[in-house]
């Protein structure tokens, strides 16, 4: 009996040796463990052996069924993995090959840039103010320290209305009076984002309309340093933590002192290329300390009270951040532009 | 302003290389644009500490020492094969004699007529010297090289002003002046820079020569050396020999003249000549020419009559100047030719028989300095600045004087620039100059007194300028400073208050605290801003009340984009017939009617004309010109339109939001994704899915509606309560071939939906803030439930019913299909909603749901004639 277990044993497993998928596998189960098996008939023969050899018989039987049942098991587990990767070698993907392609909506350029002067600005505490488009001239220049007919008028290229005395603003800066007016007693800090208008010929360089942003702050010691301070510390956030500025005067009716601040060419890192025009830097905004008379008239007593300001151009900043040769891109709003963002 | 560095050294000492002087002019205000080598040669490398980049670009022609000097000319021969040509026996103090072929009309005259009782003075190039090619257009550098012309060789040359750079001038050579030396290299006989400044509005008084050097000299801390206003006056007396008679003293507060005979009309001096052309002027004549050279020197314009026209004109009789406002109908032949109708504001300049100028703008042609003048009158005059400006712009004139006056002229300038135009005149034409002004000057400037305190200009710039250095730099700009103490504050405070007197020249310096401000941008400006410290801002902080406008708007810029929408900014000014090519309600009014727009006077073009009154017709040019290139567009914008109202000036701006959407819902990709074109129902999910974001879920009533610009049946009203939040639909298709969107036959297939919603209205409605629901506990019951109606009966009344007749229990009924067929029947539809219902406290029994189910039963059948079916899920 215990020969005939060895021999079976040995069989078996060699037969198993052969087995490549599982339905032999399954074939050779039923074959060497199933019912109907040699193991299984010997098995139920042992209660026919005699007494002493019956539990020897019996020892050796369940082991080689136990043998079995692992090397089975064992067999199994290979062939399934070896199955498993088989099909995953089939099944395998080109992962080159592009990814779903997502509807992606996008900002305008003008507002992810208003939106980017909004960060900096309201974290030093200035609060977006906004006022009407079309405007008085009284608030568009009266208010403004320019009378008419002042030589200064001609720095705006100024569009008209049919209805006298009322313009599509020039420039934010009526901003400044509306804000004045709302809020005097108080200090000021705020800045008035804005569409304005200029009679211009559409080209490259200039538009007819553009966006502004402009600063406004009111106060008790409100100073020139603090001017240039905040408006370095402005351009840093914008341009890069190391970006150096420099400010000259220029005049605007509004301001006095008034000032131009440049920033380093962040293009050529101030070597000189096409976009600062050799210059090796960009000007970038008009500021100034807000002149008596628009104090004045915004309600504020200009021997107790002095002010800030400052105002940039929206497109112009988006230009130099992008490298954008054509103001006109903006309007056209041709997806191709607009997708680039 | 063009300023040639040779005129600057005049009246003041540079020892700045011309870079580091710009960069100077600059940074005190005075933009430096351009600066132009005529002659010198520029550095390039770095000067006076200044790095190449960072000042301005130097541009123009140096003239080689070696190569180009001044040469006398001996003798003018003619040229043995050519008639045209001339050839020149010419000294280059070298000793050696050479032979130098010309065509310079303007040495023909002397062409064989022997040697030259008086050599004529020539800048002389040699072989090898770099000049410009006076034969070509613009400035191309040649080489000069040896050449024969008509079998004479010729290896230099004399040279036009052109082929030295200084002007466009190719009509002859430049006769230099006899006291030229010979020999001696052009560039230091006359090298020179010109610096082009750009001057702000408010720079007038440096609209000259003098003017620049003053503040070089406040700058560079040199003494400024104005020049000489001595006249040589030897005639008899002007006095009672002419009257003059100004009317509005408020638009002419002075008028004076001088008078000088027995001048002879000539060319200037070449060096006056040369420097006229540099400083952008065209030399005339001696007369014109001593008018323009004071005024570029000192800003003070003049304007020289014939004298003999003005005696003519009185027949005889002693000239009366009159200056005064036009008749009626009054006309003026200036010197430009032009017959010009004058305004009632422009003032003249007259005589007892009429008009002889624009005053302060332009002579007339009939008294005009010509080349048989004998007698010259010089005016110098002072006029009120926004008088001038508003003639410069009414008559659409500019000249070098309207320059100058429309920007303020101070009165006190007009004897200064009267004397030395005078003197130069006497000196140029040989005249005799009579003695004596006749000067009316009727309304006398007052001088400017402004107190300054040191701790005011600390409190605007932030920190501390001592006294003494506010006063060394406002006396360096002439002004004068008096120290006295202050009544308020003793002088136990240590603080002086400035008593700073305003000088003459200038009127750009107001009274009390404007003056004050006036005098720290001075103070300021010649200090340096660059010497100005960066502080942070150490001010009281402002109440903090944000902008929730903006915010919301902001908001909705971004949940459109998270719903895969790109936004666009389109021109805010349009025309009527574009926005009229619309024919809906909201952009209401046609292209003939002027009320209904903000309409401008002076538009650039007629497309850009009035402002808009809807944003629709901007957003569909711009899908028409995506559509040639772009198979999908999902746009919108957010903005204002502009309405006026009856009663006020301005108009309304409310915001508007457009959006457009067309093409497959999906980007076309590999894996063929969902190429259904967006239709109505694409852009209604956009806009729910935007109500949902706001809080404002089933508050937006849809109404079916007639909207012009969408095709029937396929529109609908969006009602807010009971205001109208706007209407959306599918583009009629006359509107789409009015805007060229998607005209193409094969286009004719794909839905255009478009939205135009009232942002006011919208906004308005979001509330504060919003509550939340918790989530459930308990699990909810779901079931199906087909409602058979007939077709007319709105979907949405049916889901309304539902859910009212559902009751607390029922959470939810959700749409999920729509059939029409033979099944049910024609003129019917099924609708198929998932009911979920759900308790908040317990698990619903079978009982309890069929109660619900019953009672929605009931209701649908009794309102709205419906049939049903349940199906369990």
């Amino acid at each position: 009996m215990i020969d005939q277990l060895d021999t079976l044993e040995a069989d078996a497993l060699a037969g198993l040796e052969g087995v490549q998928h599982t339905a032999a596998l399954e074939t050779w189960r039923v074959a060497h463990l199933g019912r109907s098996s040699r193991l299984a008939g010997l098995l139920s023969e042992l209660g026919r052996l005699p007494a002493e050899e019956r539990p020897l018989a019996g020892q050796r039987g369940n082991l080689v069924k136990r043998t079995l049942e692992a090397a089975h098991a064992a067999k199994a587990e290979a062939l399934r993995q070896a199955e498993l990767q088989q099909g995953a070698a089939a099944g395998a993907l080109d992962v080159s090959l592009p990814g779903r392609v997502r509807a992606r909506g996008r900002l305008h350029p003008s507002t992810q840039t208003l939106r980017q002067i909004y960060a900096i600005w309201t974290e030093m505490g200035f609060q977006i103010y906004r006022s009407r488009d079309i405007e008085t001239d009284e608030y568009n220049f009266g208010l403004l320290n320019i009378p008419a007919h002042h030589p200064a008028r001609d720095m705006w290229d100024t569009f008209y209305t049919t209805t006298p005395n009322v313009i599509p603003r020039t420039h934010t800066s009526p901003g400044q009076i509306h804000a004045m007016r709302q809020f005097c007693p108080e200090p000021l800090r705020v800045i008035l984002p804005g569409m304005c208008y200029r009679y211009e010929q559409i080209t490259a360089r200039s538009e007819i309309q553009f966006q502004q942003v402009e600063g406004l702050a009111v106060g008790r010691h409100v100073t020139m340093a603090e001017l240039k301070g905040t408006c370095s510390d402005f351009a840093r956030r914008l341009f890069g933590a190391d970006v150096r500025t420099r400010f000259r005067p220029s005049y605007f009716p509004f301001t006095e002192p008034s000032a131009e601040m440049d920033v380093e060419c962040f293009v050529c890192d101030s070597r000189g290329c096409p976009v600062c025009k050799y210059a090796g830097w960009l000007e970038i905004l008009g500021c100034g300390m807000v002149h008596p008379v628009v104090l004045k008239n915004g309600g504020y007593d200009p021997r107790r009270f002095t002010g800030l300001a400052f105002g940039m151009g929206v497109q112009r900043i988006t230009m130099l951040l992008h490298r954008i040769r054509d103001i006109r891109c903006f309007w056209a709003n041709d997806v191709r532009f607009l997708e680039q963002f | 302003m063009r300023v040639p560095l040779s005129w600057l050294t005049n009246f003041v000492n540079i020892k700045l290389s011309p870079e580091a002087l710009a960069h100077k002019l600059t940074f005190a205000g005075l933009e430096v644009e351009d600066i132009e080598y005529v002659g010198l040669a520029p550095a390039d490398r770095d000067i006076d500490g200044l790095p190449p980049q960072g000042r301005p670009k130097a541009k123009g022609l140096a003239w080689d020492r070696e190569k180009i000097v001044v040469a006398q000319v001996l003798e003018v021969l003619p040229h043995p094969n050519a008639d045209r040509l001339t050839l020149l026996r010419l000294d280059d103090g070298t000793g050696a004699e050479h032979t130098v072929l010309t065509g310079a009309p303007n040495l023909f005259a002397y062409k064989g007529t022997g040697p030259l009782p008086l050599p004529i003075k020539v800048a002389y190039a040699r072989e090898g010297a770099v000049l410009i090619d006076g034969h070509k257009s613009g400035r191309e550098l040649m080489t000069l090289k040896r050449a024969k012309i008509r079998g004479v060789e010729s290896s230099s040359m004399a040279c036009s002003e052109k082929e030295l750079g200084i002007s466009d001038d190719h009509e002859g050579v430049i006769v230099l002046d006899g006291d030229a030396p010979v020999g001696r290299p052009l560039a230091d006989y006359m090298g020179d820079v010109v610096f082009t400044i750009a001057l702000t509005p408010n720079m007038a008084r440096n609209a000259s020569v003098l003017g620049a050097a003053r503040e070089i000299a406040a700058l560079t801390r040199q003494r400024l050396k104005p020049p000489s206003y001595d006249v040589v006056a030897r005639g008899p007396s002007i006095k009672g020999r002419l009257a003059i008679e100004i009317r509005r003293p408020d638009l002419n507060p002075r008028f004076s003249a001088m008078l000088i005979n027995d001048v002879t009309i000539g060319p200037s001096p070449y060096w006056v000549q040369r420097r006229l052309r540099l400083a952008g002027m065209r030399p005339i004549n001696n007369v014109v020419d001593a008018t323009n050279y004071a005024m570029l020197e000192l800003g003070e314009p003049l304007h020289a009559f014939d004298w003999d026209a003005l005696v003519a004109r009185a027949q005889g009789g002693r000239p009366t100047i009159i200056t005064r406002l036009p008749e009626p109908g009054e006309t003026l032949r200036t010197l430009d030719g032009v017959e010009r109708k004058l305004d009632d504001f422009t003032i003249l300049v007259s005589d007892r028989k009429g008009a002889l100028s624009l005053g302060g703008v332009m002579g007339g042609a009939e008294s005009e300095v010509s080349q048989g003048t004998r007698n010259v009158l010089l005016e110098a005059a002072a006029w009120d600045l926004y008088n001038i400006r508003r003639t410069v712009q009414s008559q659409r004139l500019q000249s070098e004087a309207a320059y100058r006056f429309s920007r303020g002229v101070h009165p006190a300038m007009a004897e200064r620039g009267l004397r030395r135009g005078i003197e130069l005149m006497r000196q140029w034409t040989g005249g005799t100059v009579a003695r004596g002004v006749v000067d009316a000057y009727p309304k006398k400037a007052r001088p400017v007194v402004v107190e300054l305190s040191p701790s005011e200009v600390e409190r605007v710039l932030g920190m501390k300028i001592t006294s003494k250095e506010i006063i060394r730099i406002l006396e360096s700009l002439e002004f004068t400073c008096e120290t006295k103490t202050s009544r308020q504050r003793p002088a136990a405070s240590g603080q002086a208050i400035l008593r700073v007197t305003v000088p003459d020249h200038r009127l750009d310096i107001g009274a009390g605290i404007i003056g004050q401000a006036d005098l720290i941008e001075e103070i300021a400006r010649i200090y340096g801003y660059e010497r100005v410290p960066e502080v942070q801002m150490d001010d009281l902080l402002p109440p903090q009340r944000g902008n929730k406008d903006l915010d919301m708007e902001e908001r909705v810029r971004d949940l459109l984009v998270d719903m895969g929408l790109q936004e666009v900014a389109t021109y805010r000014l349009t025309s009527p017939e574009q926005q009229a090519r619309l024919p809906e309600a909201s952009a209401g009014p046609k292209a003939g009617d002027d009320a209904a727009y903000v309409r401008l006077a002076n538009p650039i073009a007629p497309e850009r004309s009035v402002m808009r009154r809807s944003i629709l017709p901007g957003m569909l040019q711009v899908l028409a010109a995506n559509a040639r290139h772009q198979d999908r567009l999902a746009l919108f914008e957010v903005g204002p339109v502009y309405l006026p109202r009856v009663g006020q000036a301005l108009p309304d701006e409310p915001r508007r939001l457009a959006i457009a959407l067309t093409g497959p819902r999906e980007p076309m990709d590999w894996k063929g994704r969902d190429r259904t074109l967006m239709a109505f129902f694409d852009l209604k999910g956009v806009l729910e899915a935007l109500e949902a974001a706001l809080h404002l879920e089933s508050a937006v009533a849809y109404q079916a509606a007639q909207e012009d610009v969408c095709l029937p049946g396929r529109a609908s009203s969006l009602m807010l309560g009971e205001a109208r939040l706007g209407w959306m639909g599918e583009l009629h298709p006359d509107v789409r071939q009015a805007y060229d969107v998607l005209t193409e036959p094969a286009q004719a297939g794909q839905p255009v939906v478009v939205a135009e919603l009232d942002l006011e209205v919208l906004l308005s409605a979001v509330g504060e803030r919003h509550v939340v629901r918790p989530v459930p506990a308990f699990p909810p019951v779901k079931e199906d439930l087909a409602v058979v109606v007939d077709d007319a009966v709105p979907g949405a009344s049916v889901q309304r019913l539902i859910q009212a007749s559902g009751g607390d229990l029922l959470a939810e009924a959700a749409l999920f299909d729509l059939y029409r067929g033979d099944q049910i029947g024609a003129g019917k539809k099924s609708l198929a909603f998932r009911l979920t219902y759900l308790a908040p406290d317990r698990t619903l029994t079978d009982a309890e749901v069929a109660k619900v189910r019953a009672r929605i039963g009931k209701q649908l059948q009794q309102e709205l004639g419906a049939t049903l079916r349940t199906q369990g899920t």
